[in-house]
């Protein structure tokens, strides 16, 4: 054989090794096929605009947004691994934000206002729960009435008014947030929050996979009757991830908040389509029982990326709805590769 | 005296007392007092439908029942469930073999009971290595699988020995077995009896449901025939000659249900 033609024992250990890693790549396939067409799809637009995307700053353009999509994606892989959808978030995202905009507009300790936001966004999941969970409304339907209901319920609480909270910048939470000390060109860095959405993916995945409630989240979602015959708590687990997705969506806000100054009663409506299509294009399939939370992640920078790529590749801004669709597709097709639901 | 007095309930390891289930319109469960003792085989048969394994997923606290006692070693107990069955040393392998096919082997025999700390961070390397040893001990030699395979990947019979080394592993004093060897070869089948002598050998008790009244024959010590959600016959095996004068039962319960429905 060719280049491993070695003593007897090492050769049988290159075999092993070599397994291991086939394994490693099998059971990972689905965020590795994400990673890919992230890496692929962005050497296609540094070859149509090597100036913007050979600089630091474009990258860092998108980290300043990307981690509010972050907080959400990661429980969001988690409710769709158990067989559930949740599409309030968007609205829970923006009254748990409102919650921490007030308590920080009115004199507040920030710290006060992220605990009550966290508290809502908590509340809100719980919400949700109660519907889907133990009233056993359609969690596609009812989560869709309840985004409707609590941007109205925004809508009808500020009148249309939105907060500013300019005077956030320079308090030792906003800069412990969102600041950016590690200096990679220039006066450019990594912001803050994107370690933040870092140490919360990686927190998602550990969960996911090492944690007893991730596995259970994937043996609810991959067949409940069994789940139940096996003494798992079934509805438990099921409130659990929703109580997580609206804990994350109180994150998503606090940071989007915190990055804008600015609450708006629109904040987090933009992120339903983009969040969503991250989940999927990441590689967690819709079924149920299996996902990935790091390529969720991946997901989201796929789409976020697309916009900057568009505009930086010299099309208007007609064309970024185009490309968005398009390479949603695109990504979907290849996850597809990676086989169906096996039962 | 108090003692013998006791011993008539707590004898049994699990036992339920008058117990109704139905679903819907259909009683399942029409009052049945169910006992199993250590070390006995029940054997429990019946026709399809007759509510045999809705009779046991009461016992393995799947469904609540509508009315009844369950009493555990003696105790009544309230709010039964399946994780506190298998907490109580009760472990089944339900007729649709309860387990999740898109993931590894490993994840499904510590369903719902993984190998964790206090902070349930599951100890990955340990139960990989349990499972990986368990399957050997039940004679899974394949290279194809290891306990990183999805379930998806296996046959219907090696899924089969999954379900059931899963109730083996953690040493239950009482192991239900809801039409184990449907769908097995003969070979798988001899290795299900093995299994069933194995832990009767071991001084723990089985409950043992099946359609073939002679493998229920040779494995059971005692009997109880179900009907339509009751119990119509119960009898030691020293009480029936052989296979056939069980079989004889059985038909005699089946013309007589075929006679009332035809008055009716
Ligand atoms: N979850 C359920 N929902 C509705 N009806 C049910 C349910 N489970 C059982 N039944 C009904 O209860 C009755 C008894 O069913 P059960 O499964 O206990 O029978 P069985 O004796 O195990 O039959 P088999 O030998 O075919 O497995 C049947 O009429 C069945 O249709
Ligand atoms: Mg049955």
């Amino acid at each position: 054989m060719g280049l491993g033609a070695k003593p007897g024992g090492k050769q049988q250990r290159a075999r092993e090794d070599a397994s291991d890693l086939v394994k490693w790549a099998r059971n990972n396939r689905r965020a590795i096929t994400s990673t890919l067409f992230l890496i692929v799809m962005l050497i296609g637009f540094t070859l149509a605009n090597p100036d913007v995307f050979t600089q630091f700053k474009t990258y860092r353009s998108v980290m300043i947004v990307l981690p509010v999509s972050m907080f959400l994606v990661v429980p969001l892989v988690f409710v769709v691994t158990a067989g559930e959808i949740d599409l309030s978030f968007p609205s829970v995202v923006g009254l748990a934000s409102y919650a921490f905009a007030t308590i920080v507009d009115q004199g507040g300790d920030p710290l006060i206002g992220i605990i009550a936001a966290l508290l809502v966004g908590a509340a809100l999941g719980y919400l949700n729960a109660i519907l889907v969970v133990r009233i056993g409304l359609s969690a596609l339907v009812a989560t869709l009435g309840m985004n409707f209901f609590l941007r109205g319920l925004i809508n009808i609480i500020v009148e249309g008014f939105s907060i500013a909270i300019p005077e956030i910048r320079g308090t030792f939470i906003h800069s412990l947030m969102t600041d950016d000390p590690i200096k990679i060109v220039d006066h450019l860095g990594i912001p803050n929050q994107m370690l933040w959405a870092l140490a919360f993916t990686a927190l998602g995945v550990f969960l996911y996979n090492r944690h007893s409630f991730g596995v259970r989240v994937h043996c609810v979602g991959d067949n409940p009757e069994s789940a139940a015959e096996m003494g798992i708590d079934v509805n438990r687990t099921r409130t659990l991830v929703f109580v997580f997705t609206g804990i994350g969506a109180a994150l998503a806000g606090i940071f989007s908040v915190m990055i804008n100054f600015v609450w708006w009663p629109t904040t987090g409506d933009g992120l339903l389509l983009p969040v969503l299509a991250g989940i999927f294009v990441g590689g967690t399939p819709a079924w149920g029982g299996v996902g990935t939370v790091f390529g969720g992640t991946i997901g989201t920078s796929i789409v976020a990326f697309i916009e900057t790529g568009v505009i930086a590749a010299g099309l208007t801004g007609f064309f970024t709805q185009f490309f968005y669709g398009l390479i949603i597709i695109l990504s979907l097709i290849f996850q597809r590769f990676n086989g169906g639901r096996m039962r | 005296m108090q003692e013998k007095q006791k011993t008539d309930t707590s004898d049994y390891i699990i036992e339920l007392r008058d117990v109704t289930k139905s679903f819907g319109n259909v009683n399942a469960v029409d009052g049945i007092s169910f006992g199993v003792r250590p070390g006995e085989v029940v054997g429990l048969i019946g026709d399809n439908g007759a509510g045999k394994s809705t009779l046991i997923k009461i016992l393995s606290g799947v469904h609540p029942p509508d009315s009844g006692q369950i009493i555990v070693r003696g105790d009544e107990v309230r709010h039964w469930n399946a994780a506190r069955s298998r907490d109580a040393g009760i472990e089944t392998v339900y007729q649709d073999r309860a387990l999740a096919p898109q993931q590894t082997i490993t994840r499904n025999i510590f369903m719902g009971r993984e190998i964790k700390n206090r902070f349930g961070v599951i100890k990955v390397r340990t139960q990989y290595e349990e499972a990986n040893r368990l399957m050997r001990d039940i004679g899974f030699t394949s290279k194809v699988f290891d306990p990183d395979s999805p379930v998806a990947t296996l046959s219907g019979g090696e899924r089969q020995g999954v379900a059931i080394a899963r109730a083996l592993y953690f040493d239950a004093d009482l192991i239900v077995l809801d039409e184990p060897t449907t769908a097995l070869s003969l070979v798988e089948t001899a290795k299900v009896f093995g299994f069933v002598q194995n832990v009767r050998d071991r001084g723990r008790s089985i409950i043992f449901i099946g359609h073939n009244i002679y493998h229920v024959y040779d494995i059971a010590d005692r009997f109880v025939v179900l009907d339509r959600g009751k119990v119509v016959m119960t009898a030691d095996k020293a009480e029936i000659e052989s296979a056939e004068v069980l079989m004889k039962h059985m038909q005699d319960i089946a013309e007589m249900a075929y006679a009332e429905a035809a008055e009716i």
